[in-house]
C-alpha cells in the first residue's frame, strides 16, 4: 500500500499501462455493450416497418393516421367548396359582363357611334317644283322614329341621333350644321313594312313633302348598311352616379 | 487498455456482423443498453475512487440489465410499457449524469 492513495488520473494511467485480470472481464462486458449498442443503432436506422412496436404504440400510430386522413378529407371538402364558390362567382360575373356588353351595344347604336346593318327602307326625296320645307323633313324623321326606326342617316353623310338638329340652309337643309343638297336620301333601319306604313297616311309626311313640291320614293330593302357614325361625346362634367 | 480495446472490438463486431435484433427482444434492447452504460460509468467512477472490484462490476452490470428489462417487460404485461421504459430511461440518465460528473471531478479536478 502506498502511503497516500493515488489520484484518479494516476489510477487511469496505471490501468492503461498495466492491465490486469479484472480488465479482461471489463473488456468482455464493454464488448457486449458496444455490440448491443451498434446492433440497436442499426436496427433503428433500418427500422421503418412497425415490427416490434407495442400494441398501444400501433394503436397510436393508427389513430394518428386516421386523424391525418380525416383532416385531409376535411381540407379536400373545404377546397372543393371554395372551388365551387369561385366557379359560380365567375359565371355570375360573366353573365353580368355579357349583359353589360349587350346594353353597351344598344346604347352605341342609339348614340350612333358604331356602323350598323339590317333591314330597312330607303327614302329618296327629289325636289321637283320647289324647295322642301325643313319642317316636313323633321316630321318625316319623327314619324320614322315613332314607327320604330333604330338608325337613320342622311345622304350617306350624317347619322341622325337624338340630338340631331335640322335647319334651313342655302340651297338645301343643314343637318347637324352640315349642308345637304337635294336629292335627299334617308336610309332607315327598322321593320321595313312598319316604317313605310308610317309615312303613307293622310296628311302624313309623304303628303306634306309632295305638297312642298317634291317626289318621294320609298324602297323596302332586305339589308342596308349605315356606315356613318357620329363621334361620341366626351362628357366633361357628368359622370355615372356611384349607385349601380 | 484492454477495456478500451474490448469496447472497440464490440463496436466493430456490431458494425460488420450486422445482426438482426430478435423481434421478441426489440423493446428491451435499448433499455438494456442504457442500463449497461449506467453500470459502465458506475464502474469507471468506482475505479477512479479506488474501490473498483471486478466481481461487483460484473454483478451490477448484469443485474442492471436484467432489472431494466424486467421492469419494461412487467410494464408491457401491465399495459404501461411505454411509460415505464420512459421512466427507466430517465432514472438511468440521471445516474449516468451524476456518475460522469464524479468522473469529471476526478480527472479534471473540476
Amino acid at each position: 500500500m502506498p502511503e497516500s492513495p493515488p489520484s484518479g488520473r494516476e489510477r487511469l494511467r496505471n490501468a492503461l499501462l498495466r492491465p490486469g485480470r479484472p480488465q479482461v472481464v471489463v473488456a468482455v462486458l464493454l464488448a457486449i455493450v458496444g455490440f448491443a449498442a451498434m446492433t440497436e443503432v442499426r436496427a433503428n436506422q433500418q427500422d421503418d416497418t412497425f415490427q416490434g412496436l407495442r400494441d398501444q404504440e400501433l394503436i397510436d400510430v393508427l389513430n394518428g393516421l386516421a386523424g391525418a386522413s380525416q383532416r385531409a378529407q376535411a381540407e379536400i371538402t373545404r377546397l372543393e367548396n371554395t372551388r365551387a364558390e369561385l366557379l359560380s362567382s365567375t359565371s355570375a360575373r360573366e353573365a353580368a359582363l355579357e349583359q353589360a356588353r349587350a346594353e353597351g351595344q344598344t346604347l352605341q347604336i342609339l348614340a350612333g357611334t358604331v356602323p350598323v346593318t339590317g333591314p330597312g327602307i330607303r327614302i329618296t326625296i327629289e325636289e321637283v317644283d320647289g324647295p322642301v320645307d325643313v319642317d316636313s323633313i323633321l316630321d318625316t324623321v319623327q314619324e320614322l322614329r315613332t314607327a320604330g326606326a333604330e338608325a337613320m342617316q342622311f345622304n350617306g353623310e350624317v347619322r341622325v341621333v337624338a340630338q340631331t338638329s335640322f335647319e334651313d340652309g342655302v340651297g338645301g337643309i343643314e343637318v347637324d350644321g352640315r349642308l345637304l343638297e337635294p336629292p335627299y336620301v334617308i336610309d332607315v333601319i327598322g321593320e321595313p313594312a312598319t316604317l313605310s306604313g308610317g309615312l303613307v297616311f293622310a296628311q302624313g309626311p309623304i303628303d306634306q313633302l309632295e305638297g312642298d313640291g317634291a317626289s318621294v320614293d320609298v324602297v323596302q330593302l332586305e339589308s342596308l348598311d349605315i356606315e356613318t357614325i357620329r363621334p361620341g361625346p366626351n362628357p366633361r362634367f357628368a359622370e355615372p352616379a356611384p349607385t349601380q | 487498455m484492454i477495456a478500451a480495446l474490448g469496447l472497440l472490438v464490440g463496436i466493430l463486431l456490431g458494425i460488420f456482423l450486422q445482426p438482426d435484433v430478435p423481434v421478441g427482444l426489440e423493446p428491451y434492447l435499448p433499455i438494456a443498453v442504457v442500463a449497461a452504460l449506467d453500470a459502465v460509468f458506475g464502474g469507471l467512477r468506482a475505479y477512479l475512487d479506488g474501490i473498483f472490484d471486478d466481481k461487483v462490476f460484473v454483478i451490477s452490470f448484469f443485474s442492471n440489465v436484467v432489472i431494466a428489462a424486467a421492469i419494461v417487460y412487467l410494464g408491457d404485461k401491465l399495459g404501461v410499457g411505454g411509460q415505464l421504459s420512459t421512466g427507466v430511461i430517465v432514472v438511468l440518465g440521471i445516474r449516468i449524469f451524476s456518475n460522469v460528473a464524479a468522473i469529471r471531478r476526478h480527472l479534471f479536478h473540476a
